[in-house]
């Protein structure tokens, strides 16, 4: 460390969003003004992960983990720490701070349980800037691959290495390089679906914008390991920090002679395109991908043939997820045993999870396998906000279902998560509490598949907007008991029949929340009443006499003017004009008004 | 090939290595239901109405498109089979616009077939239903995407077969729908009318645009000589709409029903098929004599091939005969020949083809087709609308006896029946010119090798001394290779016979229309043509130059073939078109 201090500041989506781009403009101001330029290194690093925290800054070699920051809090933190010495405390996280004092960010509740493979650079690095990445080991596992391995064994070691494709299936990933390898064709590709589209989750954008060139490296490995030159990224285009950042890790790596005609002078040649995708959900499907690829509509077509034998342009074609490839090369050069030793038996290595709903600390974690729910939840996520109960837990998106507060204790790993009716998913983890109403849950993530369908098969077309109806009647109070039977038939018929992954899982959240929650269902069906209070059919507000103290706050927020009283005075709620808009429980401050 | 055995419903069976379950269950005798696969137009796996079990799949598998495997063991008829298949029809009914009674495919629906078959209670998932606009504004295609069950044939039809493309899936989830980009109505994209897409539609979504209320009007009207004019091909194929065998000669039928509703006159278009052989051999000795002009040329019978030309290969046009086709030298004949000949006043005739097309009525409406100052064709009937007329007419298509055609322009040769089989044109126009240029009589007028259902096919012929190589194409997608060669100067043909319809006229998109049921396992293409050859084999007249009522034409009318008059009638010209404007 050349500089007095190193100030990392976080470019990740959701800190940019946060001004953090103004933040490093403004480090620059300050030193400048200050005449130190020279002494400090900034870097515009990637995700650190805490983003309920963001925006971010770090600063070695203390390691003062800030957060939130403002813009306006930069002159302060040059003048005190910078300049001083001395930590800005005020600024510090709750969870990095002890007694005032600066905690080390690995001995934090956040940190301390989660194993940072895939993200190891995330947060470290500037993913703008090869050298970094070159400085932290890059491209060594691809030097390794090719230099001391050959081709099988470089699979070999993937498979030995246990690894699971990470974007939901959770198919072998060795395995689909061993056909890849097996199938004929002169022409291969290996293509990195980056086409992350489950709500809520942001894995693999955060791979991509915090340390681009791992993938580079991934896909290179990938390719020698199965004979391949041509690579395809294929990413959001509503994604564009990370186009960005793996448009200038290509550029860099080609200028640098690592991507091209003889990669790295070792021989094989690889390069890289990026494709854009225009935001169709089942684009992350890999045959609709391969088919956007090829400019064609993005949708699935039946398997087999898989991928690994007619893929891309009708060639055996490699696919792997981002976070996948992520974790090819630390397999390759720390070795199959080493990771194959983290996790379960069934589901080795990390899986990185995007943490939101209702949570303390949303944001991005990669945990060991086998990492029990409540750490997650209680520990790293920092517990539900406002003393909440928890509910549930959803994961795998979409695809996935509803996890009860009874299966808490459940060690995360892939069969686990199957088992109990829910998948792994590509890693969006949504927590939910008390006040989440279970139907509505289940009829926002069918809202969200019927409308991502492609419109292909019979049963996701149809069958998926029958249940969303049938959901949509219940939720209005209009259900029947028999409604529920349907919901279950349906649900079963269109997973047995659908043609792919989006349409098989699609009544996945269904399925899980009538199997938890039953009840919930009945009292919506059966009682007209929704427990949560979400429904709006089904809610009616009143004002709790004794608790109300007549200060008006309601009377004056209701858009309609539904609320009779004088100040002082009891109000009412007259129900015919109320349009539920939930105002008045916002503004009341002694919770006088019940739903 | 290898062969694998698997078990159907605990049955073994061995089939070639490579056949789907599908062909697999019928080897062994179960018949699986499909309804979105349709053999060589469409295997999307989308309808998911074939499913059956497979020991160790995950989920159900899509019997059309799964590849039996050695081992396998399929069960296609379990209780959850049945359920499933069942709920996928009605789930498809549940948005589908029921109204079968006045639908145009109500007997022939195989979509009604499915549901009659499994049970369904067509009210068992009513919800939201889409609503479009039936579109109509073009004169050849109806499509009523209230009545399309979004199995994509006819996407199929258009993209593979025909290379056209310009139908697709559009928007997506519940709201898909087959479109046209920016959508566009059919008639203002670079569609070529072929009407692939109807036949293969199991529903009513697709339709030829109806004109037999514009005939009966004509023929109802007194003041009108209404002439008729039947193509080679419907002969083959009209008994078929009266449960007839597929290919079943009913010429003498035809002309009796015809004649039963009321025609003035029911002419053979073979006739004009002769005439074209006549007219376009002489074009074809004048390009080989001129050393500048263009070859290969290339037969323009069919509409739908001359709009794919005039979209796709714009610069290429001069490679086209300058012929009419069959259809519109009929209707010229007719309104000026024999209008003159019948002292006639050429106002008061309206001449109505049957044909085996759809694209026919759009090329009615094309410029430079009215020889005789009016429309050389007044109204063209598909086979399934002539079918639908005599029906309506009370006419027992079964029961009545044969007629002939009418004198005196009625009589064709078989080289003109013929045009109906993809190679039909070539070998008529080989028999006729071989003949012209030796002087000398053909030992055997048969040309095997342009025969048959194969895409491309070709030959070397001696015409006197000249070896001419020619080569013959059905379907466009076929089209668009051998066009391609021209394009980059690969082509060394002289002559080249191109049918839009994969298999000629016989499959052509006017024809009726057969379940996949049926077409899965025969080739309609090959039993149709059959019976165009057998008709061949027994005929005496068999060159379009000895047809006695071709020769009185030149000698009484148009002198020689490719003379001013000729040209003035019985040619046209054509349109370098844009694709999107």
């Amino acid at each position: 460390m050349r500089e007095r201090a190193h100030i990392l500041v976080c470019g990740g989506t959701g800190c940019v969003s946060g001004q953090s781009k103004l933040i490093m403009d403004e480090f620059k101001k300050e030193a400048a003004a200050l005449g130190i330029e020279q002494e400090i290194k900034l870097i515009f690093t990637g995700c650190f992960g805490l983003c309920a925290k963001g925006p971010i800054v770090v600063i070695y070699p203390e390691g003062a983990f800030y957060g939130p920051v403002s813009v306006s809090d930069v002159k302060e933190i040059v003048s005190e720490h910078i300049l001083k010495g001395r930590i800005v405390t005020r600024l510090l996280g709750t969870d990095t701070c002890e007694k005032g004092v600066n905690k080390s960010i690995a001995e934090s509740a956040f940190y301390k349980s989660q194993q940072r493979i895939v993200l190891k650079n995330c947060g470290l690095i500037d993913p703008e800037d090869i050298d970094e990445y070159l400085a932290y080991d890059g491209y060594s596992a691809y030097e390794k691959a090719v230099t001391q391995m050959m081709r099988q064994q470089v699979i070999d070691c993937i498979k030995a290495s246990g690894l699971r494709g990470r974007g939901g299936g959770g198919f072998l990933t060795g395995l689909k390089w061993q056909f890849c390898l097996e199938a004929k064709g002169k022409q291969k590709y290996v293509v990195c679906n980056a086409d992350e589209g489950d709500p809520g989750a942001f894995m693999d954008r955060s791979i991509l914008e915090g340390d681009p060139q791992s993938i580079i490296e991934a896909m290179m490995i990938a390719g020698y390991a199965v004979g391949s030159d041509k690579g395809y990224v294929y990413v959001r285009a509503e994604y564009p920090i990370a186009v960005s950042r793996l448009d200038i890790a290509i550029k860099q790596a080609r200028a640098y002679g690592i991507l091209g005609k003889n990669a790295m002078g070792l021989g094989h040649a690889f390069d890289i395109e990026i494709r854009l995708g225009a935001g169709a959900f089942v684009c992350g499907e890999e045959t609709a991908l391969l088919r956007s690829i090829e400019g064609k509509r993005g949708e699935p077509r039946q398997r087999p043939p898989f991928p690994a034998v007619k893929g891309l342009f009708d060639k055996p074609t490699l696919i792997n997820n981002v976070e996948t490839l992520g974790n090819i090369p630390q397999i390759i050069l720390n070795g199959a045993e080493w990771f194959a030793a983290i996790g379960t038996e069934k589901s080795r290595g990390t899986k990185v999870f995007a943490l939101g709903g209702k949570i303390n600390n949303t944001g991005l974690v990669e945990i060991p396998m086998g990492t029990t729910l409540r750490t997650v939840i209680e520990e790293i996520g920092g517990g539900i906000p406002n003393g909440k109960k928890f509910k549930a837990a959803q994961t795998g998106g979409p695809s996935g279902g509803c996890i009860p507060a009874s299966h808490i204790d459940t060690p995360i790993d892939y069969d686990n998560l199957i088992a109990l009716g829910s998948m792994m998913g590509s890693g969006g983890l949504i927590v939910m509490d008390e006040e989440n109403c279970m139907v509505d849950i289940a009829k926002f993530y069918l809202e969200f598949t019927e409308e991502e369908s492609c419109g292909k098969c019979t049963p996701c077309r149809i069958g998926n907007k029958r249940l969303y109806e049938i959901l949509e009647r219940i939720s209005e109070g209009k259900g029947e008991l028999s409604d529920l039977d349907k919901l279950e038939q349906l649900s079963h018929y269109i997973k047995d029949n659908s043609l792919c992954g989006l349409g098989q899982t699609a009544p996945n959240p269904v399925l899980s929340t009538l199997k938890y929650f039953r009840d919930e269902y009945v009292a919506h069906v059966r009682d007209k009443k929704c427990p949560a209070g979400v429904c709006k059919a089904l809610v009616s507000y009143t004002i709790i006499p004794e608790k109300c103290i007549g200060c008006t706050l309601c009377k004056r927020v209701c858009p309609v003017d539904a609320i009779i009283g004088e100040l002082k005075g009891k109000h009412v709620i007259d129900t015919a004009k109320c349009i539920k808009c939930d105002a008045c429980v916002g503004a009341c401050k002694k919770g006088a008004i019940s739903k | 090939m290898k062969n694998i055995t698997l078990t159907i419903n605990n049955t073994p069976v061995t089939v070639a290595e490579g056949a789907t379950i599908l062909e697999a269950a019928k080897a062994a005798g179960f018949n699986i239901p499909t309804l979105c696969y349709l053999k060589d137009v469409c295997q999307d796996s989308s309808c998911r109405v074939c499913v059956v079990e497979v020991k160790g799949a995950r989920s159900l598998v899509t019997a059309c498109s799964a590849v039996a495997t050695d081992g396998m063991e399929v069960t296609t008829n379990t209780q959850k089979i049945r359920a499933s298949r069942k709920t996928t029809v009605e789930l498809i009914l549940s948005n589908h616009d029921k109204k079968c009674l006045s639908c145009v495919r109500s007997g022939n629906c195989e979509l009604q077939n499915l549901s009659k078959e499994f049970n369904c209670d067509e009210t068992a998932y009513e919800g939201a239903m889409l609503k479009f606009e039936v579109e109509d504004n073009n004169p050849y295609i109806v499509r009523d995407n209230n009545k399309c069950v979004l199995c994509r044939r006819c996407i199929g039809a258009c993209h593979e077969i025909q290379s056209v493309g310009v139908i697709g899936a559009s928007s997506r989830g519940f709201n898909t729908y087959v479109g046209c980009a920016f959508d566009k109505p059919l008639g203002e994209t670079p569609c070529v009318a072929c009407g692939q897409c109807i036949t293969v539609c199991p529903t009513g979504a697709l339709s030829e645009k109806d004109d037999t209320q514009k005939v009966l009007e004509y023929i109802a009207d007194p003041d009108l000589t209404v002439i008729v004019g039947t193509a080679p091909s419907v002969r083959v194929t009209l008994g078929e709409e009266f449960g007839g065998q597929i290919g079943a000669d009913s010429e003498g039928k035809m002309v009796a029903a015809l004649k039963m509703l009321g025609f003035s006159k029911v002419f053979d278009i073979d006739m004009t098929a002769d005439l074209t052989i006549m007219e376009e051999g002489a074009e074809l000795l004048e390009r080989l004599k001129d050393t500048t002009a263009k070859l290969p040329m290339i037969t323009s019978c069919s509409p739908g091939w001359v709009r794919f030309i005039e979209f796709n290969y714009p610069a290429l046009l001069g490679h086209l005969s300058s012929c009419k086709s069959p259809q519109q030298m009929f209707g010229a004949v007719m309104k000026t020949y024999y209008a003159e000949k019948t002292k006639t006043d050429p106002s008061k005739i309206r001449v109505v083809s049957i044909m085996p097309c759809t694209a026919k009525k759009y090329e009615r409406m094309r410029a430079n087709q009215a020889a005789s100052g009016f429309a050389d064709i007044d109204a063209v009937l598909t086979t399934r609308e002539l079918a639908r007329l005599i029906k309506s007419a009370g006419i027992d298509f079964k029961a009545i006896k044969s007629a002939p055609f009418d004198s005196p322009v009625g009589e064709g040769s078989t080289a003109g029946l013929i045009f109906g089989a993809s190679g039909g044109v070539m070998e008529a126009a080989l028999r006729t010119l071989s003949e012209t240029v030796s002087g000398k009589p053909l030992a055997n007028v048969d040309f095997k090798a342009v025969r048959g259902t194969k895409g491309i096919k070709e030959a070397a012929v001696k015409l006197g001394e000249t070896e001419v190589k020619v080569c013959v194409v059905s379907g466009l997608a076929n089209a668009r290779i051998i066009m391609d060669e021209i394009k980059a100067g690969k082509s060394n043909y002289h002559m080249i016979e191109v049918m839009a319809c994969p298999g000629g006229c016989v499959n052509g998109g006017g024809q009726p229309i057969q379940s996949a049921n049926v077409r899965n396992q025969t080739d309609l293409r090959i039993e149709r043509a059959k019976t165009i050859y057998n008709k061949d084999k027994r005929a005496n007249l068999r060159k379009s130059h000895e047809n006695p009522v071709i020769k009185a034409l030149y000698k009484d009318y148009f002198g020689k073939p490719g003379s001013h008059k000729a040209h003035d009638i019985l040619h046209t010209t054509y349109i370098k078109r844009k694709k999107f404007t």
